[in-house]
């Protein structure tokens, strides 16, 4: 171990040397929002988590600069055209201490994957692979999970159903091969600094808790000679504004979500050409509890809360960052193309306000009856003016608004629980794929069961669009699943969330990305 | 030995050092006799003292400016000018102070936030009063057994870390301000129970109160007639320590999300909302940190004052 | 003496004891549970990570399967930190804080102790006022605003110092958070050393000392110093209590790795083991703290001794 210790450090010094272009002892220092629960790639969730354990362990699919998949372990795959069997041609990389990565190492990962004490947070994204469900559920062994190993470099999926994202989801952190050689030998000691094996770009070095990770090039990476940085130092800064006191006496290089909306116009005057602002795959929306008994179980009063929204006075007024007011529920910047938007979002304020005063009105809400509410959202100072500026219009139209700020955890369960009357929810896709989304609302998915929102008709259209392979009849099957829930109006969009990060000039191959995800092994510091 | 988890000192006349033993300490029940003329005398000396003054009537300036104040204004607590988001202190619109993010007047909001902040000093140390001198009391006088276990209790809550109780309190119930009131005054009636039942030890072997059993009269009213007005010195000086200490306090829960709802607001929610505006919008920070400066500047000299006035040593 | 020592450390069994049991149950009634988060678990997942950690079971049973493990000195698994045992997270943070609050007590004892003596020396002078206004500013403004100026002012605008971060423990990396924390403390101490030295002063013995004709450095530092040190010294169990609370702000101010503001994120996150954890260990700290103080106050102090 000693030894294997010592050629990771002199080994990235000898490439050095050797290849001269690359600048000496090149650390990039990221500013990373969070200390990380850890570092085991099937348990993380957060992405500070999945930011470090994308760069320590490859999947067999990789995302390129801007966001896209390229080909990762797996140098190749080959579809069925039934869209149910994957096979996959593994390129024959090492791990960081040399030993070979086989297609043993992606069936012992996919199978840990959906053990259920493995607990993976994201295990119904693989639920398409045959048996998965049964197995994550303690029905059947591990082992009878639809993956095989043909040959050492040969890997073999099996899929119960085609499914259209399936690839994103094997390009995740959780879905990444897994040195089974180490996870045996260690337990659950393995993700320890100087026990941990890798597959990435890099390796783990140090790990001091709320002070710092570093990682290390990784000699045994199949491309370390592209990589040129020679070490990343994530620091876990929470408060946004000491993460960008930083980043302005150059302590970092990268400082993620550093800049809240309070700082968001001083930092576009002042720090202009390190601002990187871009769309996310990810919807901020109010939840709407449409149950039986409940006062927005009336479509009619859906339809009036959401008339008179000024959404442009939240996305200009409030945030100010660029965000685009959004009329309707899958973020525009979503690939696969699920199109459709609320009917009134080109109508004058007027006129919304007029027909919104109308729903009210037959519905059987006015100045001498108003309708008391109360709106939920988690703790932070965003959320709160959002909730406190819509509570505001609202009024406008006779209703009155108790707002009940708590923590993450007592908002969420209230809204798990159903125990709520208008409640703010973020979504952020995991997959670059309008399915998170659209099939929340559909029965068994979450938002279906936080707000009772349900419609066979809805449903029917989001299973089809999961089978459907063809990409333009997909899109129209989403299109008009989309459709059918903003006509319902089943919830409260405002609008399409926004990443904004700091990241020096100095820094090149950084690129802003929909699914807000940053290859390290492309960048360069310039001197 | 005293012990407690927030920040602020016991003055340092009145610390009962070194239960269950204290050392020795000035007698209070020198005054005591005089009863009537201790106070008039302590009002002169007040009097003379003119930061004291002046503190006093800045502070009453203050509390009728938070209780009249809003009524005044233009802007009410929640009401939003569309117009005017982030605006800076101007005559034009009636945002003398400025507005806040959300475009609500911020004069209007620092007196609403005054009235929550003053009354949750207020009542929590009111809660703090009630229970520390009644146990006090009760126990000084009981003295014996009954005394031992009581200051035995005292001493095991010394030991528990009470910020830390606040806060699951408030993590478990919600963010209410009754519970804020409540919890804020059960965690700081433990030093006023030891100097209540300090003084009381001291007045119970005096002559009125020997006499007064002598006499027949109940324990129920001797506690009550004699010891707790006998030991009211020392008790309001340590009420114009608790009074700033809580507001503190309240401004800490504000700063880590643990405050009053929305609308409602008060000092230390608005401060820490300034905090992150600091560059941006400065008068953010400085409207409600100046009324919250001047608030605890003058409740200490306010009790330094009373501290001189009332002391007997200093005569 | 030492018979005192063990009957203040048994007195401690049952403090211990109530503010486990407290902050077990307290825990378990609030609402919201480590797993609430903003991505809503399939009920297979989160059944499979109840039953990893054990939360299926009855709560008495989980009582008492905790009070087993921290009788063999396991503090659990962090929900949180998963790679990390309670244990380890306060092994590692604790040596930071203690480090952190050691120096801001010292700077705070440094710079309080003479403010206070030269203030009432001087007293109702012009001297005094500017002293004792100086020190009440300190008091006067909560300490999560003093933070970010000072990291704004001598961080970016002067660049003398880091803003943040620990770096191991680099003297440059401790400087502000360490005025940070001692800023409210200096005020304190200052206060209260002019209050209990106005006292002394004018005691019987300094006159009779006065009377013999000693001079007034001598008055000062052989007989009133010492006496008036007292409820200064007693105040400091209270004083490091509040620099574990004012740390929890200015941990998270200036990223420091210490153990201040595990407390509140793991109260927030509900994560169980870590509150508890995080308790029990300021429990015993302060049982520690206090018995130190009472026993460095009998050496002060001859008239008190620990014999009963």
């Amino acid at each position: 171990m000693a030894f294997h210790r010592l050629t990771c450090r002199l080994l990235p010094a000898l490439l050095i040397l050797v290849v001269s272009s690359v600048a000496q002892g090149a650390t990039l220092e990221i500013g990373n929002g969070a200390e990380p629960g850890t570092l085991d790639p099937q348990k993380v969730n957060g992405n500070w988590e999945t930011r470090i354990t994308r760069a320590l362990f490859d999947r067999l699919i990789d995302y390129a600069p801007d966001g896209s998949l390229v080909p990762g372990l797996a140098e190749s795959w080959r579809i069925s055209d039934d869209g149910r069997t994957y096979r996959f041609k593994l390129r024959g990389a090492k791990w960081s201490d040399g030993v070979p990565i086989t297609a043993d190492d992606a069936v012992f990962a996919l199978r840990r994957l959906l053990t259920p004490a493995t607990a993976n947070h994201n295990a119904t994204l693989y639920y398409a692979i045959r048996n998965a469900r049964k197995v994550n559920t303690g029905q059947a062994d591990p082992s009878t999970l639809g993956v095989e190993a043909m040959d050492d470099r040969t890997l073999v999926v099996h899929l119960s159903e085609p499914t259209a994202y399936f690839l994103q989801a094997l390009a995740m952190s959780e879905a990444a091969p897994l040195p089974e050689h180490a996870l045996k030998a260690q337990g659950d000691d393995w993700t320890d600094p100087g026990r941990m094996v890798s597959s990435g770009a890099f390796t783990l070095d140090e790990w001091r808790p709320q002070e710092r990770i570093r990682v290390i090039k990784n000699p045994h990476f199949y491309a370390a000679k592209d990589v040129s940085l020679d070490s990343v130092l994530f620091h876990p800064i929470e408060d946004a504004g000491s993460a960008l006191n930083r980043f302005r006496t150059g302590a970092l290089d990268i400082a993620y979500s550093s800049v809240p909306s309070s700082r968001f116009s001083w930092a576009k005057n002042n720090l202009g050409d390190a601002l990187r602002v871009g769309p996310l795959v990810a919807q901020y929306f109010y939840m709407l509890n449409v149950r039986e008994g409940q006062p927005l179980a009336d479509k009619r009063i859906r339809e009036a809360l959401n008339l008179v929204v000024r959404r442009d006075v939240i996305t200009r007024q409030i945030l100010g960052m660029g965000q685009d007011a959004s009329y309707w529920y899958v973020p525009r910047t979503t690939a696969g193309g699920a199109r459709g938007e609320m009917a009134f979002a080109d109508w004058s304020m007027d006129k919304r306000m007029a027909r919104a005063r109308q729903l009210m009105q037959a519905a059987g809400y006015g100045p001498d009856r108003p309708l008391d509410l109360t709106l939920r959202y988690n703790t932070l100072e965003d959320h709160k003016k959002i909730a406190v500026a819509v509570a505001a219009m609202w009024r406008e139209l006779g209703v009155n608004v108790e707002l009940i700020n708590s923590e993450a955890a007592v908002h969420y369960s209230s809204v798990n629980q159903g125990q709520f009357q208008v409640a703010r929810y973020g979504m952020m896709a995991t997959v670059n794929d309008p399915y998170d989304f659209l099939n929340a609302y559909a029965t068994g998915g979450s938002a279906h069961k936080s707000s009772g929102y349900q419609s066979d008709r809805y449903d029917a259209l989001v299973e089809q669009s999961t089978w459907e392979l063809d990409e333009a009849k997909r899109a129209d099957l989403m299109t008009q699943a989309q459709q059918h829930l903003l006509d319902d109006y089943a919830l409260l969009p405002l609008y399409d969330y926004v990443s904004v990060h700091l990241v020096s000039p100095t820094i090149n191959g950084w690129q802003v990305t929909p699914t807000d995800v940053h290859p390290l092994r492309y960048i360069t510091i310039e001197d | 030995m005293p012990m407690t988890t927030d920040t602020t000192p016991y003055s340092g006349e009145n610390l009962p050092a070194g239960s269950p033993n204290p050392p020795s300490r000035p007698d209070p029940s020198a005054a005591a006799e005089k009863g009537q003329s201790l106070g008039r005398e302590a009002w002169r000396r007040l009097k003379q003292n003119k930061a004291a003054m002046a503190s006093l009537w800045l502070l009453v300036v203050i509390a009728l400016a938070c209780l009249i104040g809003p009524y005044l204004l233009p802007w009410g607590l929640a009401e939003v000018d569309w117009n005017a988001f982030n605006v800076a202190p101007t005559l034009e619109g009636g945002h003398f102070l400025g507005t806040d993010a959300n475009g609500r007047d911020l004069l209007a909001r620092t007196l609403y936030g005054g009235r929550v902040s003053l009354s949750v000093a207020l009542v929590a140390t009111l809660v703090s009063l009630v229970i520390g001198v009644l146990y006090g009391a009760i126990a000084g006088y009981a003295g014996g057994r009954t005394d031992n276990l009581m200051m035995r209790f005292v001493d095991i809550m010394y030991s528990l870390p009470f910020m830390f109780l606040v806060i699951l309190l408030m993590v478990v119930f919600g963010r209410n301000i009754f519970l804020i009131y409540a919890a804020i005054g059960a965690v700081e009636w433990l030093d006023m129970a030891r100097i209540v039942r300090g003084q009381t030890l001291g007045l119970k072997r005096r002559e009125f109160v020997e006499a007064a059993h002598a006499l027949g009269v109940s324990n129920r009213a001797i506690i009550t007639r004699h010891m707790i007005p006998n030991a009211i010195g020392p008790v309001i000086i340590y009420v114009t320590l608790t009074v700033p200490k809580v507001i503190l306090l309240e401004s800490f829960l504000s700063f880590l999300g643990l405050g009053v709802q929305e609308p409602l607001t008060s000092w230390g929610v608005l401060i820490s909302e300034g905090t992150d505006m600091m560059q941006s919008a400065p008068w953010m920070l400085l409207v409600p940190a100046v009324f919250l400066a001047l608030t605890l500047f003058c409740l200490n000299f306010l009790g330094d004052g009373l501290r001189d006035a009332l002391d007997p040593k200093t005569r | 003496m030492l018979s005192y020592i063990l009957k203040r450390l048994l007195m401690a069994i049952p403090t211990l004891l109530i503010v486990i049991t407290l902050s077990f149950f307290l825990m378990r009634i609030a609402p919201g549970g480590p797993f609430d988060g903003e991505r809503q678990l399939p009920p297979e997942i989160e059944a499979n990570l109840m039953a990893a950690y054990h939360l299926d079971e009855p709560l008495p049973m989980q009582y008492l399967r905790y009070m087993g493990n921290l009788l063999q000195g396991d503090f659990g698994p962090s929900f949180k930190y998963k790679d990390f045992s309670v244990t380890d997270l306060i092994a590692q943070g604790f040596p930071v804080s203690l480090e952190l609050g050691f120096w801001a007590i010292l700077l705070a004892l440094a710079i309080g102790l003479p403010l206070g003596i030269i203030a009432a020396l001087k007293r109702n002078t012009a001297v005094d006022y500017a002293v004792m206004g100086t020190a009440l500013a300190g008091i006067a403004v909560p300490n999560f605003v003093i933070a970010p100026i000072l990291a704004l002012v001598f961080g970016v605008t002067l660049a003398w110092l880091p803003v943040g971060g620990w770096n191991g423990g680099a003297w440059q990396n401790m400087v502000l958070p360490v005025i940070a924390l001692s800023i409210q403390q200096i005020a304190y101490i200052a206060r209260m050393m002019r209050a209990s030295m106005i006292e002394v002063l004018s005691s019987h013995f300094i006159r009779t000392a006065r009377a013999k004709g000693l001079s007034e450095s001598k008055v000062i530092l052989r007989h009133a110093l010492q006496p008036a040190l007292l409820p200064v010294l007693s105040y400091l169990g209270p004083a490091i209590a509040g620099i574990i609370t004012g740390s929890v702000v200015i941990e998270q101010i200036f990223g420091i790795p210490g153990i201040g503001r595990y407390f509140v994120q793991a109260a927030l996150n509900r994560d169980y083991t870590l509150v508890m954890g995080t308790v029990v260990f300021y429990g015993a700290l302060i049982v520690l703290l206090n018995l130190i103080v009472d026993l460095l106050y009998s050496v002060l102090d001859p008239q008190i001794r620990y014999d009963d």
